[in-house]
C-alpha cells in the first residue's frame, strides 16, 4: 500500500481530439477515503479525464497520479489496483450474473469467494437471480452488478464514470448509499454524475463544464460561499412571469427551477417593487421568499459568469 | 367529453407481451395547450404507454383517441399529426442544420413553400441563423436538443412527445429548452413529456405517475404534493416508486 | 494465471454457444456452400438436346443417331424436317441441331476408300449460353467426328485427376480457403471490435490482463469451431462427393491448420482497425472475402486473368490454400509439391500476427 495522502493527484492535464479540446488544463486532488465528485453536463470532459486516469488514454500534457503511481510510466501496476465501471454498465449481456462475477474476479486472480465480504452488501442484492443472464436484468440491478464487478478485487481506488445516468431516482438514492457504506470501509472513490442534485452526497466535488473545472470545494463551502441575494417567485402564470423578469433591471438573472423561479438579485433590488410590478402586469397569486442556492444555482451562477 | 377539450382521450389502454402486462388499464386524458408530465420508474411501462400514444403500437385492449384518431387502429394517422423527440434519435449529425429541417420538414409533407419561411423563423427564434450550414454533429449537445424541437414542431403538430429531451444536457440550456416548451404551450401545443429530473415536472400543469404498468397519481403538482405530504415531486416519486413491486 | 486463461476461453466459449443463431451458422453453411456447389451449381453440363436432320436414312446415319441417343451428356430429341430447324432452337427446344448430307454414306464411302474428306454433316447450336455450345460442340465432335474420322483424329483428349471433369472437386478447395476466413477473420474480428462498442475491452484492458492474453483467448474457441468445419467439409468432401483425397490427409490437416491461424490473424488485424462491428463486418467483406472469390482462382483460374491482377492475386492468402489444397485433395500430391505454397502461407501468419500485434494497444488510442 503506497503512502501517499493522496488518492489521486491531477495537475494540469489537458487533451485534445484533433482541433476539439477536451480538457483544458485540469487540476484537481482526491484525498484518500473521501467520494470526489466531477460535476458537469455531458461533453464537459468527464469520460476522458476518467479514462486518462485509468490508463486507458495518454494526455497530451500535465502529470497525473493514481495510488501515488504515475498514470504513464506505472500504468500496468495501476491497473491492477483500480476498479472502473465505464459510463454504460460494461458487462457480458449473454453471460449470467454468477458468470460475470466469475469472468471478472479471474481478471485479477481472485475468486469471489475470497472478496465476497466487500460485495456482499451490493452482491447479495441480486444474488438470488444469479442464473439470470445480465442483459435481462433492469437498470438498476445492472448497476448493482456493474459495481460488484468493479469491486471484486478490493481495488484501492474505484472509478465510476456516470454510474446513475438513465437510472430512476429510487435506484439512484440507494446507489449512493451503497457508496457511502463503501467509503467507510476506506476505499477512495472518484465518481462523476451530470445530475446536479447528487452533489450533496459527495465529501467534495469538482464543478466542469467545457473542459474546465469552474470550481472545486465541498458542495456545503459552495454554497455557502454563493455571494448574491437568491429569491425563489411563484404565481398562476409562470411563463408570463419569467418573461416580465426578464425586463427587470435589478434582476441580474432568473431562471427556471421547479415549483419557483429562482431570481439572482442584483443590489438595488426591492422585493416590494417587483411584488407591485408584477401584480400591476396582472398576475396572481405572487409569493416572493428568499432561498438558499443549491449546487444547480451555484453551476448556473459560475457558468453565466463565464459567458458575459 | 369531446374531443376538441382533450388531445389524448384513452380508456383502459392495456398492452401485455404475453404473460406479461406492461400496461395494465391506464385511463386518463390531456387537454389541449397542456404541460403534461407522464412519470415512471424505470420498467414501469412508460415506454410503452407512450407508443401506443404515438401510434407506433396497438394495444391489446382498450381505446380511446389522439389528436382524434383512434389509437386502436389509426396508428398512421396519428403519426402524421403528432410532434416526436427522443434523446436517442433525434437528427442526422452529418447533415447541415438547414438539410435536417428540410428533410423532416418533407417527411411530414409540410410545402416547401412554407417550409422555408418556417425554418427561417425558427432558426432566427433559436439564435440559429449563423449555423444554418453547420453540420449538426459539430453542436454542443444542448444545441442539438433545441434544434431537434423545432424540428419536431416544423409541421405544426397539435401535440408534442418528448422522451427525456434534456438528458445529460447543462443546467442554463436546459432551462432554455424548458423555455422552449412554455413558448410552445402558450401558443397551444400540448407537450407530453418524460423526464428523470424532478424539478422539471414541477414544471408541468398535470403530472401522472406510473408504477408496476398502472397510473398511480394524477394531478397538478401541487395537488400530488399536498395528497401525498410531500415537500417535492422528487419526494412524491420516492413514495409511489418504493412501492413498486416489479424491480425498477 | 492457468485460471485466468481458462475463464477466459470459458466466457469466449459461453459466447459463442449462447448466441445459437450465429453458431448454427457457422457450423451449417461449409455444410449447405459444400452441397450447394457440389449438386445444384455444377458448371459441367450434362444434358444438352440435340435433334437430326436426317434427308436421307442410312446405315452410317444410324450408327451415329444411336450413339447420340445413347450418350449419358446428350438427350436425343428425334429427327426433324430442315424447315423445323430455326423454330426449334428459337423456342429453346433443343441446344444443338445435326444435320447430315443426302449422300453421308457415299461420303463415308468414298473417304474410307480414297482419303478423301469432305463434309458430310454439320453443328448448327444455339450460342445464346456460350457455355452450352462450346461444351456442346466438344460433345458432338467426340461422339461422332472422333468415330466417323477414326484413323485421321490425332488428337485424342485425355482428362487425368478428374475424369468426368466433375466442378465439384475444383469447388471443394475454394470453399475451405473461403469458410475458414469468414468463420475464423469476421467472427474473431467482430466479437472483439464488439467488446469495443459495449465497453468491456475498457474493463479488460484496465486489469492486470495481458492484452495477448484477451486475443489468445478469444482465438481458442474459433480456432476451435473451425476445426470442426475442417472435419464436417473433408468427411463431406469424401463420401459425399466422393473426392480421392489420396494418401496425404495429415498433410491437409496442416496445411489447413496454419491457414487457420492466417485466418485469426487477419481477423485481429482487422479489429485494431475498426471500432465498430459494422464496420469490421465491411472490411470483412470487402478486404477479405472479395479477393478470395475473385482473385484466389477459386472461380476464375489464374492463368486467365488479366496480367494486371496475377501479381495482385500473389498476395491473396486463399490462393495458396487453395492451391495446395486441390494438388493435395484431388493430385493426391506429396508434401514437397506444396512446400513452396506451405511456406508463403507460414510466412504471410507471421507477418500479419506481428503487424496486428503490433498495432492492438493497450491503450485507446
Amino acid at each position: 500500500m503506497n503512502t501517499s495522502t493522496l488518492a489521486i493527484k491531477v495537475s494540469g492535464i489537458s487533451k485534445s481530439y484533433g482541433s476539439v479540446k477536451a480538457l483544458d488544463n485540469i487540476s484537481l486532488d482526491v484525498r484518500r477515503g473521501e467520494i470526489f465528485g466531477l460535476i458537469g453536463p455531458d461533453g464537459a470532459g468527464k469520460t476522458t479525464l476518467f479514462k486518462i486516469l485509468v490508463t486507458l488514454l495518454n494526455a497530451d500534457s500535465g502529470l497525473a497520479q493514481v495510488d501515488g503511481l504515475d498514470v504513464q510510466k506505472d500504468y500496468k501496476k495501476i491497473r491492477s489496483r483500480v476498479g472502473y465501471m465505464p459510463g454504460k454498465f460494461s458487462l457480458y449481456p449473454d453471460l449470467t450474473i454468477r458468470e460475470n462475477m466469475e469472468f471478472f474476479a479471474s481478471l485479477f486472480g481472485v475468486t469471489v469467494e475470497q472478496n465476497y465480504d466487500l460485495v456482499a452488501p451490493i452482491y447479495s442484492q441480486i444474488e438470488k437471480f444469479s442464473n439470470r443472464r445480465a442483459g435481462r436484468l433492469s437498470g438498476g440491478m445492472k448497476q448493482k452488478l456493474a459495481l460488484s464487478c468493479a469491486l471484486i478485487h478490493k481495488p484501492s481506488v474505484l472509478f465510476l464514470d456516470e454510474p446513475t445516468t438513465g437510472v430512476d431516482a429510487v435506484s439512484r438514492s440507494e446507489f449512493w448509499d451503497m457508496l457511502f457504506n463503501l467509503k467507510e470501509q476506506g476505499l477512495s472513490i472518484l465518481v462523476s454524475t451530470p445530475y446536479m442534485d447528487e452533489a450533496s452526497r459527495c465529501d467534495r466535488i469538482a464543478l466542469i463544464n467545457n473542459g474546465h473545472v469552474l470550481d472545486i470545494d465541498t458542495p456545503q463551502n459552495m454554497v455557502d460561499n454563493y455571494d448574491a441575494p437568491l429569491y425563489g417567485v411563484k404565481c398562476d402564470n409562470m411563463y408570463e412571469m419569467l418573461k416580465k423578469l426578464r425586463k427587470v433591471e435589478s434582476i441580474a438573472n432568473c431562471y427556471t427551477t421547479g415549483e419557483y423561479h429562482h431570481i439572482v438579485a442584483s443590489k438595488e433590488f426591492d422585493v416590494e417593487r417587483l411584488i407591485q410590478d408584477l401584480t400591476d402586469n396582472g398576475l396572481k397569486n405572487i409569493e416572493l421568499k428568499a432561498v438558499i442556492p443549491d449546487i444547480e444555482d451555484v453551476f448556473i451562477k459560475l457558468l453565466s459568469n463565464e459567458q458575459q | 367529453m369531446s374531443n376538441n377539450d382533450y388531445i389524448i382521450d384513452v380508456k383502459d389502454l392495456t398492452k401485455k407481451f404475453g404473460t406479461f402486462t406492461a400496461v395494465d388499464h391506464i385511463t386518463f386524458s390531456v387537454k389541449r395547450g397542456e404541460i403534461f408530465g407522464f412519470l415512471g420508474a424505470n420498467g414501469a411501462g412508460k415506454t410503452t404507454a407512450m407508443r401506443m400514444l404515438c401510434g407506433l403500437s396497438y394495444p391489446t385492449s382498450g381505446s380511446g383517441t389522439v389528436a382524434g384518431f383512434d389509437v386502436t387502429k389509426e396508428g398512421e394517422k396519428i403519426k402524421r399529426h403528432i410532434g416526436y423527440m427522443s434523446q436517442r434519435f433525434s437528427l442526422y449529425e452529418d447533415l447541415t442544420v438547414m438539410e435536417n429541417m428540410e428533410l423532416f420538414g418533407g417527411i411530414y409533407g409540410v410545402k416547401s413553400k412554407d417550409l422555408k419561411e418556417r425554418a427561417s423563423d425558427l432558426l432566427e427564434k433559436l439564435n440559429f441563423v449563423e449555423e444554418r450550414d453547420t453540420m449538426v454533429g459539430s453542436l454542443p449537445l444542448g444545441w442539438k436538443q433545441k434544434l431537434a424541437f423545432a424540428v419536431a414542431t416544423l409541421h405544426r403538430p397539435e401535440i408534442v412527445f418528448l422522451d427525456e429531451p434534456t438528458g445529460g444536457v447543462d443546467p442554463i440550456t436546459r432551462r432554455q429548452f424548458w423555455e422552449m416548451i412554455y413558448q410552445a404551450s402558450s401558443e397551444g401545443t400540448t407537450i407530453f413529456v418524460t423526464t428523470h429530473y424532478m424539478d422539471e415536472a414541477e414544471y408541468c400543469h398535470r403530472v401522472s405517475m406510473m408504477v408496476d404498468g398502472q397510473i398511480k397519481a394524477l394531478d397538478t403538482p401541487a395537488n400530488l404534493k399536498k395528497q401525498y405530504n410531500a415537500a417535492s415531486i422528487d419526494e412524491m416519486f420516492r413514495i409511489l416508486a418504493r412501492g413498486a413491486k416489479r424491480g425498477d | 494465471m492457468k485460471n485466468q486463461f481458462l475463464q477466459f476461453v470459458k466466457k469466449e466459449t459461453l459466447h459463442i454457444l449462447r448466441d445459437s443463431r450465429t453458431m448454427l451458422i457457422a457450423l451449417l453453411m461449409p455444410v449447405a456452400q459444400i452441397l450447394l456447389f457440389g449438386f445444384a451449381v455444377s458448371t459441367e453440363i450434362n444434358n444438352i438436346n440435340v435433334a437430326v436432320v436426317v434427308p436421307q436414312w442410312c446405315e452410317g446415319v444410324r450408327q451415329s443417331v444411336e450413339r447420340l441417343s445413347a450418350n449419358p451428356y446428350i438427350t436425343y430429341k428425334g429427327d426433324i424436317a430442315p424447315d423445323e430447324i430455326d423454330q426449334n432452337l428459337r423456342s429453346g427446344n433443343v441446344d444443338a441441331i445435326v444435320v447430315f448430307t443426302h449422300d453421308f454414306e457415299k461420303i463415308m464411302n468414298e473417304w474410307r476408300r480414297n482419303g478423301v474428306s469432305k463434309s458430310a454433316m454439320q453443328f448448327i447450336m444455339d450460342a445464346s449460353n456460350t457455355n452450352i455450345a462450346q461444351a456442346g460442340t466438344g460433345y458432338l465432335t467426340n461422339i461422332l467426328a472422333s468415330d466417323v474420322m477414326a484413323a485421321s483424329s490425332m488428337v485424342e483428349t485425355h482428362m487425368l485427376f478428374n475424369p468426368q471433369l466433375k466442378s465439384a472437386f475444383n469447388f471443394v478447395p475454394g470453399i475451405m480457403g473461403m469458410i475458414f476466413i469468414l468463420i475464423c477473420a469476421l467472427l474473431t474480428s467482430v466479437s472483439i471490435v464488439r467488446e469495443k462498442e459495449t465497453g468491456t475491452m475498457d474493463v479488460l484492458l484496465v486489469s492486470p490482463v495481458r492484452p495477448l492474453r484477451i486475443i489468445l483467448a478469444k482465438m481458442v474457441p474459433y480456432f476451435g469451431l473451425s476445426c470442426i468445419n475442417l472435419t464436417t467439409i473433408l468427411l463431406l468432401a469424401r463420401f459425399v462427393l466422393g473426392i480421392p483425397m489420396g494418401s496425404n490427409l495429415w498433410i491437409v490437416i496442416l496445411v489447413s491448420l496454419v491457414y487457420l491461424a492466417l485466418a485469426l490473424s487477419l481477423g485481429l488485424l482487422v479489429s485494431t482497425i475498426a471500432k465498430k462491428q459494422v464496420v469490421a463486418l465491411l472490411i470483412s467483406a470487402a478486404v477479405m472475402l472479395l479477393p478470395i472469390v475473385m482473385l484466389s482462382g477459386m472461380l476464375f483460374p489464374i492463368e486467365n486473368m488479366p496480367s494486371v491482377l496475377q501479381p495482385l492475386s500473389a498476395i491473396v492468402p486463399a490462393r495458396w490454400y487453395i492451391d495446395a489444397m486441390r494438388k493435395l485433395l484431388i493430385q493426391g500430391a506429396s508434401f514437397p509439391l506444396i512446400l513452396k505454397d506451405f511456406l508463403i502461407l507460414i510466412i504471410m501468419t507471421i507477418l500479419l500476427l506481428a503487424v496486428a500485434l503490433k498495432k492492438f494497444n493497450d491503450k485507446l488510442e
